[in-house]
C-alpha cells in the first residue's frame, strides 16, 4: 500500500490551565489502513480519549494540539479549519463514547438523530433520511426498527442506545471509526454484542476501527494491531498477536497478566493495576524526559529515570516498536 | 393531564372557600357599606338589605349558596359599579390576560436569549451585564420601574402612550389599526412587568445552558459535524428550557401580583385597577370575584406550564398523569 | 477512645455548623460586592434609626412651597406636592420599611421552616396535607390576597405586616422541607434517633441546625421581598395611613410626576438601593455558605 489511510506522527496535546501549560500527549504516533482495527490500550487518565478527541477536533477547550500531524488521506487535521472538521466529524472520522445512557439527546427521536446527520452530510430530505434511518436500525440490529425509529432515548435499554449510537456513527459510511470504551458501561452479555456489531459492520463498511478499552480480551478479539499508552506515550506497538505473546514493555506485560479481570462490574474504571504497584503519574510529570513507568517498574535503573526511552523495533517481530530502556525480550 | 384538572378545581374551591370565610368573619359588611355610602341607614333598612343579600342565614348556608352560584359562574351583583360582577370580570379579563401572557413571554423570549448568549462566554461583559440586570429586576419595585419608563419614553420622549390600553380616536378605525393601537400601549406596562422576571429567567437559562453544553450528548452533537451554533440552538437549548419553564409556571402568582401594580402605574382596565376600585369601595361580590379569576389566571398559567414542559420533555410525556 | 467502655455513650455528635463561622465571614469578607452592601445597609439602618431624632422635621407638616426641588431653601431632597419635606419623609418612612420588611421576613420564614420542617420530618399525610397548603399559597395572588386582608381589616402596621409574612412563606417552606428530606436519612440522624433523641429534639436541634445555611440565604432575600411588597401596598394606599413610608410617597406624588419627578425618583431609589443591598449580602452569604456552588 502507498500512504495509510491516517498517519498521525508525534502528536503532542497540551492544556492551559491556570497555573501553567502541562502535556497530556507527548509524540503519540501510529498508521491505520483502510479497514484495519487497532486498539488503543491502557490505564485510566494515560491519554486514549484524548488521542481520540485530537483526531477529531474536539478537544476540550483549554487543550490544543501542540506539535505533530494527523495526516489523513493526504490532508492534515491537525491544522486543518473547523470549518473542514465538521465536514470531516460524522461522515469520515467518527466516533462513539462511553456512556451510551447520557450521549443520545433526551429529547429527539432516536430517529430524528439518525437522520440528522444524514440531512447533514448527505443532504437527505427529512423523508429519506427517516427511511435511511431505519435501514440503519435494522443493520445495527434493533429489532422491530420500523417502529422504534419514532422512539426517544429513555425507552431503549443501554445496549440498545449504543447500538443507535453506532447506527448514527455509521450512518454516512466513514472511513474510521473511533468508538472509546463502547463497551465499559453495558452488562458483559450485550458487550460480546456490542464487539461483533461493530466487527461485522466495520468488515462490510471497510470502516478501519479504532478500539479504545481496558480490555484485553476485546483487543484479542477486535484488533490486528494495538498500542499501549501509559502517561500521555505509546510505550509499545505491534501487531496484538507478538504483543500478547512477547510483550516487550514492563508495563504491557502487566496489562496482559490482568487478562482475566472481565468483571461483571464492567462500569468500574480500572483504577490501577492489580499486577502493578502504583498509580499512573499526575498529569503534571507527564512531559519530563525519563521513563515515566520507571517507578512502578521492577527493571526500573538509574537511566530509566534520567532519560526518555526511544522507540526501536522489537526484534524477531515486523513493526513492533518498544519504548524501554530495559525491554522483555523473547516470549512472555 | 386529568389529575391535574381536576386537583386544579379543587385548588379553586379551596381559595373560594377560604375567601368567602374571610369576608364573612372580617368586621363589617355589605349593608354597613352600603349604609356607610347612604349616609346612615336605619335598622329595618340594613335588615333589609342584608335579607336581599342572604346574610341573615347561617355561614354554611350561606357558603353553600355561593358555590352554587359560583359553578353557574354568578358571582353575584355589584352595588357599587351596579353590573353582575361576572360581566365586570369578562369586560376586563381580557385585558389582564393579554398583560401577564405578553410579559411572560417578553420576559421568557429575552431572558433565554440573553443567558443563552451569556452562557457562550460565561465570563463575557454581556455575562455581567445579565447579572446586574437580574439584581436590578429583583431589586427595583416593579411601580418605580413603571413610572421611571413613563417618565422617559412616555412624557420626555413621547414615543408611547401614557395611559390607557386603545387610542379612543380610533373606535370607527379598522379592526388591525385597533390591534396596533393594542400593541403600542401595551409596550411599555408588558415591559416593565417583564423587567421583573426577566433577568430571573435569563440566569437560570445561564446556569442551565452551562450545565447542559457539559453533556455527553452536547459532545455526540459535536461529533456529528454540527455546527457551533445547531449544537447550542438546536441541542443544548432545548434541554436547558425545562428548570426554566418550570420556574415561569411558579411565578404565574407574582406576575399577576405584578400586573395589579403595573395596571395601577399604567391605568391599564383590567382586574388589577379593578380590584383596587373594588377594595377601595369594600365591593365584596367584586371582591370575591376577582380573587376567584385571579387564581384561575394563575392554575392556568400552571397547567399551561406543565402541557409546555410536556412538549420539551419526552421524558415528562411518558409517565402518566 | 478504643477500648474504653463508657456506661453512656455521648450523644452523637451532629456535624452542627458544616461551614464554622469563621470561615464563612472569611468567604463573605472575600466577596467586594457584599461587604459594600452591608456597609450600605448599615448606614440605611443607622439612618432610619437615628435619622428621625437628628432631623425633627414632621414628615406631615406642609413646611414650605410644593415641588421645591431638591438643594434649594434648605430643603436638601426638596418637598412634595404638599410641601412637606422629603428628607424627612424618606428617613421616617425608611423605619416603616424596614421594620415591617424584617418582621414580616421573620414571620414568614418561621411559618415557612414550621411548615417544611414538620412536612420534612413526619412525612406520609402530615407532608402531603402541608404542601397542598404551601401549593394553594403559591396558586393565590399574593399581593391581591394581602389588599384584600387589609381593605378588610384595617390598615395598621400590624395587619399590614401579617398580610405579608402570611402570603411570603411558602419558598422558606419548600426549601427547608428539601433540606430536611435530605438531613434526616444521614447518619447522625439516625444514631441520635437511636440514642432516644425525641421528635422535638431531632428536628430542632439536630436536623434544623444544618438545615440553617440555604434557609438563612433565603430569609435574607424575604427582607427585601417583604420590603418591595410593603412599597406595594403602600404604594397602592393600602398601607397605615398614619405613618410614611417610602412606597406611599411614591403612590401620592405620582400624579405630579411631570411637575417634580424627584418626589417620585428619590423614594423609588431608596426603596431600590436598600433591597439590592440585601440581595447582594443575600448572594455573598450564598457564596459563603455553599462554597461548592461558587463557580456558577
Ligand atoms: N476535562 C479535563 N480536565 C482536566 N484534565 C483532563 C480532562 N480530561 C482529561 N484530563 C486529563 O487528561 C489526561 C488524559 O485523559 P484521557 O485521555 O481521558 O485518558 P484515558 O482516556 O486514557 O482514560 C488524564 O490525565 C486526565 O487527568
Ligand atoms: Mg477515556
Amino acid at each position: 500500500m502507498a500512504t495509510p489511510l491516517l498517519e498521525v506522527r508525534d502528536l503532542g496535546v497540551r492544556f492551559t490551565t491556570r497555573d501553567g501549560q502541562v502535556t497530556v500527549l507527548d509524540d503519540v504516533s501510529f498508521t491505520l489502513e483502510r479497514g484495519e482495527r487497532i486498539s488503543f490500550v491502557g490505564e485510566s487518565g494515560c491519554g486514549k480519549s484524548m488521542t481520540a478527541l485530537a483526531l477529531m477536533g474536539l478537544l476540550p477547550a483549554m487543550g490544543q494540539v501542540s506539535g505533530g500531524s494527523i495526516n489523513f488521506k493526504g490532508e492534515d487535521l491537525a491544522t486543518a479549519s473547523e470549518a473542514r472538521m465538521r465536514q470531516i466529524r460524522g461522515n469520515e472520522i467518527s466516533m462513539i463514547f462511553q456512556e451510551p445512557m447520557t450521549s443520545l439527546n433526551p429529547v429527539f427521536t432516536i430517529g430524528r438523530q439518525i437522520a440528522e446527520v444524514l440531512q447533514l452530510h448527505r443532504g437527505l430530505d427529512r423523508r429519506t433520511a427517516r427511511a435511511r434511518a431505519i435501514d440503519l436500525l435494522e443493520a445495527v440490529r434493533i429489532p422491530n426498527a420500523a417502529a422504534r425509529v419514532d422512539d426517544y432515548p429513555h425507552q431503549l435499554s443501554g445496549g440498545q442506545r449504543q447500538r443507535v449510537m453506532i447506527a448514527i456513527a455509521l450512518a454516512c459510511e466513514p472511513e474510521v471509526l473511533i468508538a472509546d470504551e463502547p463497551t465499559t458501561a453495558l452488562d458483559v452479555t450485550v458487550q460480546a454484542e456490542i464487539f461483533a456489531l461493530l466487527r461485522d459492520l466495520g468488515a462490510k463498511l471497510e470502516t478501519a476501527i479504532i478500539l479504545i478499552t481496558h480490555d484485553m480480551g476485546a483487543v484479542a478479539q477486535m484488533a490486528e494491531r494495538m498500542l499501549v499508552m501509559y502517561a500521555g506515550r505509546r510505550v509499545e506497538e505491534g501487531r496484538v498477536a507478538d504483543i500478547i505473546k512477547a510483550p516487550a514493555h514492563p508495563y504491557t506485560r502487566g496489562l496482559i497478566a490482568c487478562v482475566p479481570h472481565i468483571s461483571t462490574d464492567a462500569t468500574r474504571r480500572l483504577e490501577r493495576l492489580p499486577e502493578i504497584d502504583g498509580i499512573v503519574p499526575p498529569i503534571t510529570s507527564f512531559g519530563r524526559d525519563a521513563c515515566l513507568f520507571a517507578p512502578r517498574c521492577g527493571r526500573a535503573s538509574e537511566v530509566c529515570h534520567g532519560e526518555r526511552p526511544a522507540p526501536a523495533g522489537v526484534a524477531g517481530h515486523k513493526a513492533h516498536s518498544v519504548a524501554c530502556w530495559h525491554p522483555h525480550e523473547g516470549g512472555a | 393531564m386529568a389529575v391535574r384538572a381536576g386537583y386544579a378545581l379543587a385548588l379553586l374551591l379551596a381559595v373560594v372557600i377560604l375567601n368567602f370565610t374571610l369576608i364573612h368573619i372580617a368586621p363589617g359588611d355589605i349593608a354597613d357599606t352600603i349604609a356607610g355610602d347612604m349616609g346612615g341607614a336605619t335598622e329595618e333598612v340594613m335588615a333589609q338589605i342584608r335579607a336581599d343579600y342572604g346574610l341573615d342565614k347561617p355561614f354554611p348556608v350561606q357558603l353553600g349558596i355561593y358555590l352554587g352560584n359560583v359553578v353557574r359562574l354568578d358571582f353575584g351583583y355589584s352595588f357599587f359599579f351596579n353590573t353582575p360582577v361576572t360581566s365586570l370580570i369578562a369586560e376586563r379579563l381580557p385585558a389582564t390576560l393579554l398583560l401577564v401572557f405578553t410579559a411572560q413571554i417578553f420576559a421568557l423570549v429575552i431572558g433565554v436569549v440573553l443567558g443563552v448568549i451569556s452562557a457562550r462566554r460565561p465570563h463575557g461583559l454581556l455575562s455581567h451585564f445579565v447579572t446586574l440586570l437580574a439584581l436590578f429586576g429583583y431589586s427595583a419595585p416593579v411601580f418605580w420601574t413603571g413610572i421611571m419608563l413613563l417618565i422617559g419614553l412616555s412624557l420626555l420622549l413621547p414615543l408611547f402612550p401614557v395611559a390607557g390600553m386603545i387610542d379612543v380616536a380610533l373606535i370607527d378605525a379598522p379592526l388591525w389599526r385597533q390591534y396596533l393601537s393594542v400593541a403600542h400601549h401595551l409596550f411599555l406596562p408588558a415591559l416593565t412587568l417583564a423587567s421583573i422576571f426577566l433577568a430571573l429567567y435569563s440566569r437560570l437559562t445561564r446556569a442551565s445552558m452551562l450545565e447542559v453544553l457539559g453533556a455527553d450528548y452536547i459532545r455526540t452533537a459535536r461529533a456529528k459535524g454540527l455546527s457551533e451554533r445547531d449544537t447550542v440552538y438546536r441541542h443544548a437549548l432545548k434541554n436547558s428550557l425545562g428548570p426554566v419553564v418550570t420556574l415561569a409556571g411558579l411565578q404565574f402568582s407574582a406576575v399577576v401580583s405584578g400586573a395589579v401594580l403595573v395596571e395601577t402605574v399604567f391605568s391599564w382596565p383590567g382586574l388589577g385597577t379593578l380590584a383596587l376600585q373594588s377594595i377601595l369601595a369594600r365591593d365584596t361580590p367584586t371582591i370575591l370575584g376577582i380573587l376567584f379569576f385571579s387564581a384561575l389566571v394563575v392554575i392556568v398559567g400552571n397547567l399551561l406550564t406543565d402541557l409546555a414542559l410536556r412538549l420539551i420533555d419526552p421524558r415528562i410525556r411518558g409517565g402518566g398523569g | 477512645m478504643a477500648g474504653d467502655l463508657k456506661i453512656s455513650e455521648p450523644e452523637p455528635q451532629a456535624p452542627r455548623a458544616q461551614h464554622p463561622f469563621r470561615e464563612v465571614l472569611q468567604m463573605f469578607v472575600g466577596n467586594r460586592a457584599a461587604v459594600v452592601a452591608s456597609v450600605i445597609l448599615m448606614l440605611i439602618v443607622l439612618a432610619a434609626v437615628f435619622g428621625p431624632i437628628l432631623y425633627p422635621t414632621d414628615p406631615f407638616e406642609m413646611v414650605w412651597a410644593p415641588f421645591t426641588p431638591p438643594g434649594t431653601d434648605g430643603f436638601i431632597l426638596g418637598t412634595d406636592y404638599l410641601g412637606r419635606d422629603m428628607l424627612s419623609g424618606l428617613l421616617n418612612g425608611g423605619r416603616v420599611s424596614l421594620t415591617i420588611g424584617l418582621v414580616a421576613a421573620l414571620m414568614s420564614v418561621f411559618i415557612g421552616i414550621s411548615f417544611g420542617a414538620l412536612a420534612g420530618f413526619y412525612r406520609g399525610v402530615v407532608e402531603e396535607v402541608l404542601m397542598r397548603i404551601t401549593e394553594f399559597f403559591q396558586v393565590l395572588p399574593t399581593l391581591l390576597f394581602s389588599m384584600v386582608i387589609v381593605a378588610l381589616f384595617g390598615a395598621s402596621l400590624t395587619v399590614v405586616t401579617i398580610a405579608i409574612g402570611i402570603v411570603s412563606w411558602t419558598a422558606v417552606a419548600r426549601i427547608t422541607r428539601a433540606e430536611f428530606l435530605r438531613i434526616r436519612e444521614l447518619e447522625y440522624v439516625t444514631a441520635s434517633r437511636a440514642a432516644g433523641a425525641s421528635n422535638m429534639v431531632l428536628m430542632t436541634r439536630v436536623i434544623l441546625p444544618n438545615a440553617l445555611p440555604p434557609i438563612i440565604v433565603q430569609a435574607a432575600l424575604m427582607v427585601g421581598s417583604a420590603i418591595l411588597f410593603e412599597a406595594g401596598l403602600a404604594f397602592l394606599g393600602l398601607s397605615d395611613p398614619n405613618v410614611v413610608s417610602w412606597g406611599q410617597i411614591i403612590g401620592s406624588n405620582r400624579t405630579y410626576i411631570l411637575d417634580a419627578s424627584f418626589t417620585v425618583t428619590i423614594p423609588g431609589l431608596a426603596i431600590f438601593v436598600t433591597v439590592l443591598s440585601i440581595s447582594l449580602i443575600g448572594d455573598g452569604l450564598n457564596d459563603a455558605l455553599n462554597p461548592k456552588l461558587r463557580r456558577r
